[in-house]
């Protein structure tokens, strides 16, 4: 896992990537956590997002849960195939399943979310 | 509700064999182990395993048992034969316009006493238990009948699927195998099921052939575990209350709290069955909410049970409105993906006039209308068994 990975407590991940683009996913915990995914609603390409601002809905056999952003910036685009392959997710949940990718406002806010050993922490206590 | 769930005996295996636990009514109890999916498919494929022993275990036992519970229940239960199970509401005429549903119970009348006293177990939803225990108690006569609420002292095992009753017979010796196997269903029996006492009853709640099998609490590891190795090589699995839900769901069955509630109109949702407003020769029977009940059978209630089934796999909930050309027509009262079929399905109650079989239908999923058709129940109905 690369060492640039960040995650919110909302159980995304982010990673930078060449170009000021960030990846956006959700974590192993959180697809572990959902299981039987049945559904996935990925936002539109272009659109505009606040930190914390809903991007999409994942659903379970159980319930729905929303994906948030993890920074504020633009969607520049989305795992269009995702949908489609849920089991993905669980397969390569930081590689093939990611869900957009994000040009952020701030490179730095990626700086105030948590790092692999924090988010371990959050999600084991 | 208290803040500590109760635990059945099998909670403790349940935390040592993956359950994710959750309080549910009142219980500490697993909604799966691994996957809710998985776990369907192996009660519809081969055997689930399911602890229900959340669910109330009541006995009524005595000389005048029969007609009380004949007095107190919509389904004649007087006619019962020994070793037979009926579905009942439980009314109280204690609601808004003398009808308040409790709950819905199996009754079933269970090997006579040595002297030729009967002898009933009622088995009602753990959400409804204290109540209806209440109630009951409430109308007890002073002389003829006991009424004991066993639900701790004892463990309700539930054994479903195609591969279920087999599996439990290699448990059993000879004459308890064959006895159990030629069970009908709504049929129950006394046998011992891996070296301990039990009652067998060929019910369930998935839609699948199957047993419940009550035993004594502190045999319920040993009984669990034995079925569980004997079935393991046939494709058993342990299955929580998320697969007990998306099972009872393609399989039509009302659950209370969401398609039937205190104040539902039985044949509204396909619960008429369940209601015996006369006795065998005709004549009214007496029961609390009676008079209600025939008022609703002679005024046919606006909005009717139906099955939704979408083209997408995206699950309606509870609450979601049902429209037609943008109009309310009905709300969602269970729905989720159905994964025998691969699609999301739905039961709602809607108006009459968009009841019938193929009526298009949008559902309003998170404000998005989602197209939907009015379906038959069960969604799911298994084939007959092999012989």
């Amino acid at each position: 896992m690369a060492a640039d990975m960040k995650f919110a407590k909302t159980h995304e991940w982010i990673r930078p990537e060449a170009g000021g683009l960030a990846t956006v996913g959700i974590s192993a915990y959180a697809v572990e956590a959902l299981t039987d995914l049945v559904f996935m609603q990925l936002p539109a390409v272009g659109r505009k997002v606040k930190a914390g601002e809903s991007i999409g809905e994942i659903e379970s056999v159980k319930a729905v849960s929303d994906m948030y952003a993890p920074v504020s910036g633009e969607i520049v685009e989305v795992n269009t195939a995702l949908p489609g392959q849920l089991e993905t997710l669980g397969k390569d949940p930081y590689g093939a399943g990611w869900i957009v990718r994000i040009r952020p406002d701030d490179q730095a806010e990626m700086g105030t979310l948590l790092d692999q050993a924090a988010y371990d922490a959050l999600v084991k206590s | 509700m208290s803040s500590t769930p109760l635990r059945t005996p099998l909670a403790t295996w349940h935390e040592t064999h993956g359950g994710r636990m959750v309080d549910f009514a009142g219980w500490w109890m697993p909604v799966q182990y691994a996957s809710i999916v998985d776990e369907h498919l192996a009660t519809r494929q081969a055997i689930g395993l399911f602890d229900v022993s959340h669910m109330g275990r009541l006995t009524v036992e005595g000389p005048a048992s029969l007609a009380w519970l004949e007095s107190l229940l919509t389904r004649r239960v007087a006619d019962l034969a020994v070793g037979q199970a009926r579905y009942t509401l439980v009314t109280s005429d204690e609601g808004p316009d003398g009808l308040a549903i409790l709950d819905d119970a199996l009754v079933t009348r269970e090997a006579d006493a040595p002297d030729g006293t009967p002898r009933l177990a009622m088995v009602v939803n753990a959400s409804n238990r204290d109540r209806v225990v209440a109630w009951l108690r409430s109308q007890l006569p002073a002389v003829g009948v006991s009424l004991a609420d066993r639900t701790a002292e004892t463990a309700m095992i539930a054994v479903q699927g195609p591969l279920a009753v087999a599996t439990v017979c290699v448990l059993c010796g000879d004459d308890d195998a064959g006895r159990i196997s030629g069970l009908g269903t709504y049929r129950a029996t006394r046998a011992v099921v891996a070296g301990q006492p039990a009652a067998v009853s060929r019910t369930g709640y998935t839609g699948e052939d199957g047993v419940e099998v009550v035993v004594a609490a502190d045999a319920a590891e040993a009984v669990w575990q034995a079925i569980h190795d004997a079935g393991r090589p046939r494709g058993l699995k342990p299955c929580g209350l998320g697969a007990r839900d998306t099972l009872r769901l393609e399989a039509g069955m009302p659950l209370y709290g969401h398609e039937l509630l205190a104040d539902s109109d039985p044949f509204a949702i396909g619960l008429g069955l369940a209601v015996n407003l006369d006795d065998a020769a005709a004549r009214p029977r007496r029961f609390p909410g009676r008079d209600a009940l025939a008022a609703m059978k002679r005024s046919p209630a606006p909005r009717v049970r139906v099955g939704l089934a979408f083209d997408s796999r995206r699950a309606a909930r509870e609450g979601s409105p049902v429209v037609a050309v943008g109009l309310p027509v009905g709300t969602v009262t269970s729905g989720s993906l159905a994964p025998s079929l691969g699609h999301a399905v739905a039961m709602a109650l809607v108006d009459r006039a968009v009841a019938a079989a193929d009526t298009p239908l949008d559902v309003l999923i998170r404000e998005a209308a989602q197209p939907a058709k009015v379906v038959p129940l069960p969604f799911f109905k298994r084939r007959a068994p092999q012989t």
